[in-house]
């Protein structure tokens, strides 16, 4: 079995971790993480099957790249000795003939291209011969030094330890795809979007694949559905609120005619913003099905629909209030069924708009946990994320359907909230997991976990 | 909305889940739109199995499409190029821009306005 270096982002430790292990699993690939440690970007492995290796973490978003470990050390003396006593083992004589290029990667530091040329002269006791070739050569081999800065303020002189390795695979997030998917430069976002690294990074964890068919309940700006489709799944999303779905410049303004139909009038000017425009600027509207203007707990997918993934991030509160179907105070619609105008029921007009009510979280969450197993085939899964208050004397109760295994359960910690980004495999009938409907239910959990956390929220 | 989506879509009202009508809706009164996509057979494939076959040779048939073959494609009719190519035409390719969709059991209207349904319910149905 081959060494192997993966250089990690030093950004969502517990992330980066779970998202290489998600990875793994999609890919069955058998590797030890265990030597993960949140401190360092560093991270060697061995792993037996090439071609996975290659494979493994081309789609991470927080990792850089994975190396063949081709040797390491302190000092560039211990690093050339370790090299050597791998002769062997990397089999230098396969790449006598490869276009080749070096490469220098830093953490925390980096050195002037004077002394990398030097650095580079002691390699020259490998046996490549093949021409050097700066754009697509056959191997990169790439120095990558660990700084460690002597202050918070003074970064070190020389590295404390150097990797040698051969370039196995970048990653998303060494090809770009941060950059391109970045909302600064994103054609519609709303209030409510959702940052593209984590979203990615939910879509890794949920094992969203090409031919998946993706759905993703509260859709709101489509964050999450244009990071299923990065990864190739074919998307639809709904939302109950349809001025996000609608977007800017959509709005053919409607006149009604004498007879109560209404006419479209031609578009007025301007750029349409909206979540199939997103999907135009990336290239893959092929992979955009549809979002539907529906309350998620009033479904209208036919009971036999399957999705293969459900990512999601429903609206707690924050910005925008749970709301589902029906009056919040009924008696004020009572009889309201039967009015009629022009002949017709008021509630089956065009432009009829119906009422919401507040809806709890806890509910809603059940109700998703519940649709999961109803939707999803067995071995495939559920990303969404949740918020709570971080408040030390409180023990975190995370909802758990028996159906569902709990892959996941990830933080993400603010000044004084924190969101938690929650993954389940659903196991079918047979699982028997832990149920903790009744325990959700409780005015406590309520209480702590939402209404707390967002008056603070909202008192910043 | 997609042609697609139709048959993936039924009354959002719970008390028509039972019954078999509320699937697929009643389309009328519909403004369709031709929009291209690049052809992907390998993609139309894999979604005949998500396809509810009679729902779609109804609902086409709403909208004025008697064309296609009564049973599900299978076996050697999969490897005929133009029939999945005029699959991809239907599915992908066509979306209703406005538009009714009526429940078969409860008769509730449903519309599709800006190319977006909207199954939202007044307070007495939700």
């Amino acid at each position: 079995m081959k060494e192997y270096l993966v250089f990690l982002a030093q950004q969502h430790p517990n992330f980066r971790l779970a998202e290489i292990h998600a990875l793994a699993q999609l890919i069955d690939l058998e590797v030890d993480l265990s030597q993960h440690d949140p401190t360092t970007p560093f991270l060697i492995v061995k792993i037996a099957d090439e071609e996975k290796a290659k494979k493994w973490l081309s789609r991470a978003i927080l990792t850089k790249a994975i190396y063949e470990l081709w040797g390491h050390g302190d000092t560039e003396e211990l690093l050339h000795q370790d090299v050597k006593a791998r002769k062997e083992m990397n089999e230098w004589s396969k790449y006598e003939q490869s276009s080749f290029k070096f490469d220098f990667q830093g953490y925390q530091g980096s050195r002037p291209n004077k002394s990398k040329v030097k650095i580079m002269e002691r390699f020259a006791y490998l046996p490549f011969e093949g021409p050097i070739r700066m754009k697509d050569p056959d191997e990169v081999f790439t120095v990558v030094e660990h700084y460690v800065p002597v202050t918070e303020h003074d970064s070190a002189e020389a590295p404390s330890h150097l990797y040698f390795g051969r370039l196995v695979s970048l990653t998303g997030r060494s090809t770009g795809m941060l950059e391109k998917y970045d909302l600064k430069k994103r054609n519609y976002i709303g209030t409510t979007t959702f940052e593209a690294e984590l979203s990615l990074v939910s879509c890794n964890l949920a094992h969203v694949s090409p031919g998946d068919f993706m759905y993703d309940p509260f859709v709101g700006t489509g964050s999450f559905l244009v990071a299923g489709a990065a990864y190739g799944a074919l998307t639809v999303g709904s939302d109950i609120d349809g001025r996000l779905i609608r977007g800017k410049g959509n709005n053919t303004k409607m006149q009604n005619d004498s007879e109560g139909k209404s006419q479209k009038k031609k578009k007025q000017g301007g750029e349409v913003k909206d979540i199939q425009s997103n999907f135009k600027q990336y290239g893959n509207k092929e992979l955009f099905l549809d979002v539907l203007t529906m309350d998620f707990t009033h479904n209208a997918f036919r009971d036999t629909l399957k999705f293969d993934c459900i990512v999601c991030d429903p609206p707690y509160g924050i910005r925008e209030g749970l709301k589902v179907l029906g009056a919040r105070n009924p008696e004020r619609f009572e009889g309201k069924e039967t009015v009629e105008i022009d002949g017709m029921k008021a509630f089956l007009k065009r432009d009829y708009i119906p009422t919401k009510k507040p809806y709890a979280l806890d509910d809603m969450l059940y109700d998703l946990l519940q649709f999961s197993s109803e939707r999803l085939p067995v071995g495939r899964r559920l990303a969404f994320w949740m918020p709570t208050a971080n408040d030390e004397d409180v023990e975190t109760l995370i909802p758990q359907h028996k159906n569902l295994e709990l892959v996941y359960h990830l933080e993400q910690v603010f000044n004084n909230w924190s969101r938690r980004l929650l993954v389940y495999v659903n196991k079918g009938d047979g699982f028997n997991g832990e149920d903790n409907r009744t325990a959700t239910c409780l005015p406590e959990f309520r209480k702590r976990y939402f209404t707390k956390g967002f008056e603070k929220v909202e008192d910043q | 909305m997609k042609f697609l989506t139709t048959n993936f879509v039924k009354c959002s009202i719970k008390t028509c889940d039972a019954t078999t009508e509320s699937f697929p809706l009643k389309y009328t009164n519909c403004e369709l739109i031709q929009s291209s996509q690049d052809f992907n057979p390998d993609f139309i494939l894999s979604m005949l199995d998500r396809l509810d076959w009679s729902a779609l040779v109804k609902v086409a048939q709403d909208l004025g499409n008697s064309a296609l073959p009564p049973v599900k494609p299978e076996g050697e009719m999969l490897n005929d190029v133009n029939l999945l190519q005029d699959l991809h035409t239907l599915l992908l390719e066509t979306c209703i821009t406005e538009g009714e969709m009526t429940c078969q059991h409860c008769g509730h209207i449903y519309y599709i306005k800006n190319s977006i349904p909207n199954f939202l319910l007044p307070p007495h149905l939700a």
